[in-house]
């Protein structure tokens, strides 16, 4: 590990290059930036040679499962007769997850120069972007963004050649988890409650309106501009052989300073917290999460795994979504894993007997230990539970929802066991707090951030 | 908790009055034009009722319905399933306190037992003056801000305890509220028809509030050579270390 690299060798920002520019939203400093460029560059290509070059860079998604991008774009079916459709999934929700919106909050049109590119690729004229709806201070950028775009000729009529039309229509969620989920997220786009389908067939056969589908990431599409635009060589000099590129990582919880860190595909935990002032001060890491609640827990002993996706998978968990959540020693396992199950069984849509029981007795035997009162036997239970949900449920909500049962008590049974054998929690819940040490932070820190 | 009454069946619910009825079918038809299929658009609509009422009645129900040429309980189905739709009035505004798993562990369980005390209600409940209503909610895509409050969807970040009763305070006093991200706060039904499709009609709402507080920002900058805040020669000061913005 060459963990010694200054920051500026270490960090590789190009989606969140102009966060810092005068409202960086606006189609202006957009182009400024380079915007649009990608979008004429496909223009000057064949479709397919398109799909090719995205293929080609070594894109995977970055909505939590990696599937190659470009791949995903060729699995539409061609000269079909029916309309294709690509639909973006900006319902980003899986706790510690927190790119997208503040991307599409500082840079929306990146997003919607990808989805012009991808629209042009796999022949698409209408495309849609499902936005949570709990974000609104995003929905209004993203209208607005849409908007101006329209009315600088990159959407609407004619949009990708002549007689080739494109429509983007925003969309806001009501609050729902499960819609992140692609087939979940089809049908609440088709007005109907958020349930996963049955697969195959897959959406990029029968998705939207039983018409051929590409669902990709907010991050994903976002970056295709850059690729067209630099080419796929420079994309690949980055990041890994097989995690090509870069990445948005979210750093959040017990450190110095949270937030986007966007880096070649690889960087490690250690290296992060090394650039950007560690875990908070006085205290040491315990556990956390490379990609969100549902990628099975890491501890201390995971510090220079390589943050990307053979990398995390080696290690016994999953890239997911880059949202490391950081918990120092303050920090009950068991609170922190019986609110993130209490999370999966209130987001569970109901529709098959595993999750939507299982989560719910799940709860209910990790609130009881929490609280001093499991039994012997507990543990076995909890297992045995989280074992039917895994890899048994209609979706992997359920999957996700075994992840942090199942790795805390791989690697922090001692704790549990605790619980019932004293019949308490053994920890204080105020010393975890951001204030908890804030009694000793100097009281000179009161200069406000000004935004551009 | 449940809203579900025992005993009569109900009676159909009463339409809109003609000329509420007339102006909401004239959004409603503006919104289905945007989907290739009706159906597409009933998200939209009960969003749309709700910006006409705080909450999704049995009578915002039966327009959707009527609208999309649906049944009342085809519509009933798929506004119980989503947890933005409210099954009762909300205040004029509505707080979220984030108490999913990151949040809750550096302080929103504090912060929303303290709030709830403070206001004197329990969770998804209405102050009497119908002026806050607050709610557990899950997380909303911004850790990197914990705890974090939001008001009628907009992000009020690093929240203290201290911080989130003064903000409810105002908020009852009347007083003019910024997030930290986001735009000066509207009542929750004005909030309500942003999400059903209709862009805020306020001038400059969409570019207020900067690109994103230190967090956003805090990668770029150590990028460009800028140290952090914690860190030897820093230049910027953290977030949990300001006074709220709220």
């Amino acid at each position: 590990m060459t963990s010694a690299e200054p920051a500026e060798k270490l960090l590789s920002p190009v989606l969140s290059a102009s966060w810092d520019d005068h409202r960086p939203w606006t189609l202006d400093t957009y182009r400024r930036h380079g915007g649009y460029d990608g979008l004429r560059a496909a223009l000057a290509m064949a479709p397919d040679e398109v799909i090719a070059l995205v293929k080609d860079s070594g894109l995977r998604g970055r909505g939590g499962a990696g599937f190659p991008t470009g791949m995903k774009w060729q699995f539409i079916p061609q000269n079909d007769g029916k309309p294709h459709y690509l639909v973006v999934n900006a319902d980003e929700s899986e706790p510690g997850t927190c790119k997208d919106i503040p991307l599409l909050f500082a840079n929306p049109h990146s997003l919607i120069e990808g989805m012009a590119i991808a629209s042009y690729a796999i022949r698409c004229n209408h495309a849609f972007i499902y936005l949570r709806g709990e974000v609104v201070p995003v929905l209004r950028r993203l209208q607005a963004a849409v908007a101006e775009a329209y009315e600088a000729g990159f959407l609407g009529k004619d949009a990708l050649g002549e007689g080739v039309d494109l429509d983007i229509t925003v969309h806001a969620g009501a609050g729902a988890y499960i819609c992140g989920e692609e087939t979940a997220l089809l049908d609440s786009l088709e007005g109907r409650r958020g349930q996963p389908r049955l697969r195959p067939p897959f959406p990029a056969i029968a998705g939207l309106y039983a018409c051929p589908t590409v669902v990709n990431n907010v991050e994903s599409i976002a970056s295709v501009p850059p690729i067209l635009a630099r080419g796929k060589d420079w994309f690949k000099s980055l990041g890994t052989e097989k995690s090509p590129g870069f990445t948005l990582y979210s750093l959040s919880g017990h450190v110095t300073n949270p937030g986007q860190y966007e880096a070649p595909l690889g960087i490690t935990l250690r290296q992060l917290l090394e650039i950007t002032g560690g875990v908070r001060s006085g205290h040491r890491l315990k556990f956390w999460t490379p990609g969100g609640s549902s990628t099975p827990m890491f501890t201390d002993q995971h510090l220079d795994v390589p943050l990307d996706y053979e990398g995390v998978g080696a290690a016994g968990s999953m890239l997911g979504t880059k949202a490391l959540q950081v918990f120092d020693e303050t920090t009950c396992v068991v609170r922190a894993v019986t609110r993130w199950t209490e999370f999966y069984a209130h987001e569970s849509c109901g529709k098959c007997t595993p999750c939507r029981e299982g989560t719910y007795w799940l709860v209910q035997l990790l609130k009881r230990i929490e609280a001093g009162q499991g039994v012997p036997g507990d543990l076995e239970k909890l297992l045995d539970i989280a074992d039917n949900i895994n890899g048994k449920s209609f979706c992997a909500l359920g999957d996700g929802a075994a992840s942090p049962i199942v790795s805390s008590l791989e690697h922090f049974r001692a704790e549990y066991e605790q619980h019932i054998n004293e019949h308490r929690c053994p920890f204080d819940p105020a010393a975890s707090t951001v204030w908890a040490d804030r009694a000793s932070v100097h009281e000179s820190a009161t200069e406000r951030e000004v935004h551009a | 908790m449940s809203s579900t009454e025992l005993g009569l069946p109900a009676l159909p619910a009463k339409p809109y009055p003609p000329e509420v009825a007339q102006r909401l079918a004239a959004d409603a038809a503006e919104l289905i034009a945007r989907y290739p299929h009706s159906r597409s658009a009933l998200l939209p609509l009960l969003h749309l009722v709700q910006a006409e009422e705080g909450y999704v009645s049995s009578t915002g129900i039966r327009f959707c319905a009527e609208q999309l040429d649906l049944t009342t309980a085809e519509v009933t189905a798929v506004a119980t399933f989503y947890t933005m739709y409210r099954r009762r009035p909300a205040g004029e505004h509505h707080v979220g306190v984030c108490t999913n798993t990151l949040c809750a562990v550096l302080g929103g369980d504090q912060i929303f037992d303290e709030l709830k005390q403070h206001l004197e209600i329990e969770n998804n409940r209405t102050t009497e003056d119908g002026a806050i209503s607050i709610e557990r909610i899950e997380c909303n895509a911004a850790c990197d801000y914990a705890p974090v409050v939001m008001v009628n969807w907009e992000f009020f970040d690093n929240q203290t305890p201290e911080s989130a009763r003064e903000l409810v305070d105002r908020l009852r006093a009347g007083e003019e509220v910024r997030p930290t991200r986001g735009a000066k706060l509207c009542s929750f039904k004005e909030t309500s028809r942003i999400l059903a499709g209709f862009a805020d009609p306020r001038e400059g709402a969409v570019d207020e509030s900067g690109a994103g507080g230190a967090p956003s920002l805090a990668g770029l900058r150590l990028a460009k050579g800028e140290a952090l805040p914690g860190t030897p020669g820093a230049k910027v000061v953290s977030p949990r270390h300001e006074g709220t913005e709220a």
